[in-house]
Parts: C-alpha cells; structure tokens; sequence
C-alpha cells in the first residue's frame, strides 16, 4: 500500500466486479496464483477463505489484545495494591492489606476493559481507519461494494501489474466489469 | 400447521442481498417508513423521560429523603430498579458475545437491536445508584484519582467492583455496538440520496470500504470482543449479586446468588427482546428476518433460563432451612410464606415460577399473544423478585428494630415509570436513525445458507395468529 497520495493523478489499480462471493474468491485465487502481490478485495460481509485466496495474513490484532489484557490485569492490580498496601494500609475486617482474592474482580474488570478497548482501537489503527479519502472509492460502481457486489482490485503498483493479462484473469473467472480506477 | 411454524427458517421469502438492503436500510433512510404509530411512541417515551427528569430534579433539590428509603431499608426501589435494569441489559450480550462464540449464526438478526438495549438498559441502569450516593455531584468520589485527602475507594468493597464492572460493562457494550454499526453505516452512505444524510452516514463509517484486510482484522476483532464479552456479562450480573451475597443479612448471604442471579438476567432480558421484537416485526414488516423461529427459540432460552430460576427459589428455600440459622429461617416463614410482603413472594413464584412453564407449548412459543404475556409476566416477576431479596430482607433482620415496612413514595415511582419511558425514548430514536436489524451479518447469513438444501427459494413466512 505504498502509494506516493502528494501526486493525485496517475492510474490506482485495475477493477474487476463480481456477482458472487464464490467468483471473487476464485478469481483472487487465480490472480494470486498468476503472481499478483498488491490486491485487495472488497465485499459487504467478510467471506472467509478470502484472505488465504488472497494470500493476506494478519495477527497484530490479536497480539495487541492480549499484550494489552496483561497491561489492564497488572495496572489493574498494582493498582489496589498500592492503594490498599503501600498509600493507605487500613485494617477491614482483620483482612490482611494485601486481599487477594478481594482484589480480583477489580483487576479482571480492568482486564476486559483494556483489551476490548485496544482491540476496536487496534483494528481501526492497523485498518488505517478513518480514512475519508481512498482512489478505490473512484472505481466503477463501487459504491455497490458495501451493498451486493464484490470486487477485486490489483493495484497499478504492483511489480507484475499488466492490464491485459489481469483483465484475463478476471474477465474468465466471470468479471461482470473490469476497469481503471484513478487516483 | 403449530409443525410446519417451528420449522420456519431463520431467513425467508425470496431474498438478495438488495432486498435485505431495503427491507432494513429503508427504516433509516425514508422518513414515510414510520407511520404515527412511531411518533405516539416517542411522545409516550418523551413524556416518560419527563416524569425521570422531574424526579430527578426534586430529588436533587429535596435529597433522597423524598424517597421511602430508610433505615433499615436503606435499600429500596432504587437498588431494585438498578438492578432490574442490569438484568434486561444481558440479553443483548448474550446474544451478540455468547452465542456468536457458539456459532448460532440465527443471532444474526436480533443482535442490533438487543445490544441497544443493553446499552439503553445500563444507561437506564446506572441513573439510581449514581443518584442513591445522596449527593451525585461528588460521584467521582466512587474512583480512584489522586486527591489532597490521601484517601482510596475501598477495593475490598463489593460495591466499588460494581462501580468497575458495570462501567467497564457499559463501555465494551458501546464499543461493540458502534464497531458492529460500522460496515452497515458504510452501506447506509452508500445507499442515501440524501446529501446529509450521505455526508452523516460517511462521517461515522470512518471511511470502512469493506476491503479484504479491513473484514480480516474486523472478524479478528469481533470474536477476541466477544471472547472478551462474554466473561464479563457473566462477571457483572457475578458482582451485582455480590453486592447481597458478600454481606451478612439473612436472605442475602447465599452461594447461590452469581449464578442465579446471571440465569435472571438471561430470563429477563431474553423475555424483553420478544417484547421489542415482536411489535418491530409486525410494524416494519420484518418477518422474513425475524421469522418465528427466532421467537420460538428465544421462548426456549426464556424457558431454560426460567426454570434455573426456579431452581434458585428452591435453593433459597432450602438453604434458609437447612442452614438452621433461626433469622434466615424466621425471614422465610414470616416475612416470604407469610406477613405482609408475603403476596409479593407469591405473585413472584407465579410469574417466574408458574407461567412461563405455558412455554412448553408449540402453539404458545407461536403465538404473539402468549409470547407476549409470559414476556411480560416474566419482567414484572423479576422485578417483584429483586423487591423480595432487597427491602423484604432488610426489613426482617437480626434486630428488632429492623422489624419496620418499607413504603415506596410517588418519587419512587415517578423514577421507575420515567426510566421506563426513557428506555422508551431511545429505543424509539435508535429505530428511526439506525439500523435495527445487522445488515452486513444478515447478508452473511442469507450467503452461509443458500448453500445448505433446506433453503426454498421464495419460501414465505406463514402467517401468525
């Protein structure tokens, strides 16, 4: 996705559009297999097998949340331990200043907190999101992505990028449309 | 024919992805969707927010004094309501968490609108505690900041884990909701001809274009949410229940109460779901997305999750005998069997206990009345329950002293009926202005089951009586 945006002309990726989920998935398959690195699909409802047509795989997300879980469950604790041992020591009922059991649920809450927090934060962040502006938005009918078409997009930068053969390739895998889409 | 309605699909009628876009996405963008039917709704749910408002007002500028609260119910109406509310709110995170982790792809279709009412419900929720401290303006007080008096909250306290899980409840919920609402404002933009309208929808997309990294990291996302979720719906209602069990108060201190007060908040929240789905269904013409097996199936949670109540009434029975404390057993026979309070405890075991079991029926889990009635029954018996543990058990105590009534005053009411037309309110905004039902899930729902053979195409739901 190393796209130079300072120059707003220029052609952004070549376009196809499907008609169903399983075409797409084949057709990303194929453009994948034609050596086809910079592509990306787009589709109203996440189609699993997708991203391995694609051959896109991701685990920030997931490592964020669990680096943050352990982040929520140590603030969490240290929290109350400092208050209740070390700031403020104060005898509750003849319970010892470091309650541990006590202090569980507070720490689990803080756990949950950070972690689901850096998970929507954290898909957002990797997601580059929000992003008000994107060329693909210019592609032919796009705006049905989010509604009942899917579409295949190999980008112009990509090293291997041929109109021809990726028209090819999409147009035999049953591309109701191909076209460029411009910055 | 009671056969052939069980065996209705999740989805029906002759659907596409386009027809899925109209039927739900229509509510939101033509204004002529909602009849008048929706602005008596609003108008009854403004002026219950009213009534909140004004209550609220005097008692900020009375005290709690005007409330029946006293010693030794210290502990009242609020504390019930409070906890009420909580109990509605789980449903939408049971649905939306749980039963995603468990692959019940059929919560596709309710989840929406149960996760904006576990959020209206919490918020409904944490208006009586936040005012029971007497003097809300010092409510940050309840977390822990550095202050010039060197003092801590008191984390061993149950109370303040229910200042940390019910705010961390609330804000997951909301964070869930809104990531869930970001692909279908995408399609919202995409679809509006309105030109604020388009510029709205684009603003709270973020720009979500539906790219194949974007959904990878999306579905990451969704699952560790609900991973995250579902512990923690299970951990507040856990920690609310608490709030009794920790304490010494016969009636209160029982091992029971996490698990049953969790299995009550499925119970009524599940029983409040069929009450909001429905009218919303029938109004909006949703059948084919809300079919009646979703009723049927939510009338079998609500049966399950009933009779795990009941369990927990026996347990308490039980208990107060078998413990041989002669307080637990004196608040049984002469504050719950008998006395005063004794047809609350009744009018409980007949709501929760007696009628929902009507559930067992095919053609009452089909009918829109008995689906309704037994919803109803069900949250007035859990809110009679939550009376019965809190005020009944207060009043019946260790001393003699404590041997006093509790009366509700009219500002008690005034705040139970004004929360309940403010959970009205926004209920009735979140239909006209948001998606009620999930667009983009639908549509993978609709995908995932072309593919199986039971699908007929152009199957129409059979009608209701």
């Amino acid at each position: 996705m190393a796209h130079d945006y300072s120059d707003p002309s220029g052609l952004y990726a070549l376009v196809g559009e499907f008609e169903t989920p399983e075409r797409l998935m084949v057709a990303a398959e194929e453009a994948r297999k034609a050596g086809y690195k910079v592509m990306d699909a787009y589709s109203p409802f996440p189609i699993h097998g997708l991203s391995d047509a694609i051959g896109f795989r991701d685990t920030k997300v997931p490592w964020t949340v669990f680096i943050f879980g352990l982040i929520g469950v140590t603030l969490g604790y240290s929290m109350q331990f400092y208050t209740s041992v070390i700031d403020y020591p104060m005898n509750v009922g003849g319970k010892p200043m470091n309650s541990i059991p006590a202090f569980i649920p507070v720490a689990y809450e803080c756990t949950i907190l950070f972690a689901a927090f850096s998970a929507a934060i954290g898909m957002f962040a990797y997601n580059r999101l929000p992003m008000p502006y994107h060329p693909i938005f210019n592609a032919k009918n796009f705006e049905r992505a989010s509604q009942d078409r899917f579409f295949l997009a190999v980008e112009a930068s990509d090293p291997s990028y041929d109109r021809e053969a990726i028209e090819k390739v999409m147009k035999s895998n049953g591309a109701l449309e191909v076209s460029e889409c411009d910055f | 024919m009671a056969d052939k309605r069980i065996n209705d699909l999740f989805i029906t009628g002759d659907q596409t992805y386009a027809t899925i876009d109209q039927s739900v996405g229509r509510l939101v963008l033509d204004p002529k969707a909602h009849t008048t039917n929706w602005l008596k709704w609003l108008i009854v749910g403004v002026m219950g927010s009213g009534l909140m408002m004004f209550s609220i007002a005097w008692l900020l500028f009375q005290g709690t004094g005007i409330w029946g609260n006293n010693i030794p119910a210290a502990w009242g109406f609020d504390i019930v309501n409070f906890v009420w509310w909580i109990g509605i709110g789980h449903a939408g995170t049971l649905i939306s968490a749980i039963l995603l982790l468990l692959r019940q792809q059929w919560r596709n279709s309710i989840n929406r609108f149960s996760e904006a009412m576990t959020i209206f419900a919490v918020m409904c929720a944490g208006i009586y505690p936040l005012l029971h401290t007497g003097r809300p303006w010092n409510d940050f007080w309840l977390f822990p900041y550095p202050n010039i008096l060197g003092m801590w909250p008191q984390f061993r306290s149950p109370l303040l884990w229910d200042v940390f899980a019910v705010s961390t409840y609330f804000s997951v919920s909301l964070v869930f909701w809104f990531v869930g609402l970001i692909p279908d404002f995408a399609n919202l933009r995409d679809r509006s001809t309105n030109k604020y309208g388009k510029l709205i929808f684009a603003l709270l997309s973020l720009g979500w274009r539906g790219s194949n990294q974007h959904w990878h990291r999306y579905e990451q996302m969704y699952y560790l949410l609900a991973g995250l979720s579902a512990p923690l719906v299970l951990s507040v209602h856990s920690i609310v229940s608490f709030d009794f069990a920790i304490s010494i108060v016969p009636g209160w201190n029982v091992t029971v109460f996490p698990p049953y007060f969790v299995a009550g908040a499925v119970f009524a929240g599940f029983a409040m779901v069929i009450i909001w789905a429905i009218p919303l269904r029938k109004y909006y013409k949703l059948e084919h997305l809300i079919t009646n097996r979703h009723l049927d199936w939510m009338a079998k949670i609500t049966l399950a999750t009933g009779l795990i109540v009941c369990y927990g009434y026996f347990l308490e029975v039980f208990f107060q005998w078998y413990s041989g404390n002669p307080y637990e057993f004196k608040l049984l026979t002469e504050t719950r069997f008998s006395g005063m309070y004794a047809k609350f405890y009744w009018a409980l075991i007949v709501c929760n206990g007696i009628i929902p079991q009507i559930f067992w029926w095919n053609k009452a889990r089909t009918s829109n009345f008995w689906l309704i009635f037994v919803s109803i029954s069900v949250s007035i018996g859990m809110w009679l329950e939550r009376f019965v543990i809190i005020p009944m058990s207060l009043t019946s105590n260790y001393l003699p002293s404590s041997d006093k009534p509790y009366y509700p005053s009219f500002w008690d009411f005034g705040m139970f009926l004004g929360t309940i037309g403010f959970f009205i309110m926004l209920m009735i905004l979140f239909i006209r202005f948001l998606p009620m039902i999930n667009i983009f899930e639908v549509k993978d729902l609709l995908y995932k089951f072309k593919g199986k053979k039971e699908y007929v195409e152009g199957q129409l739901p059979v009608e209701m009586k």
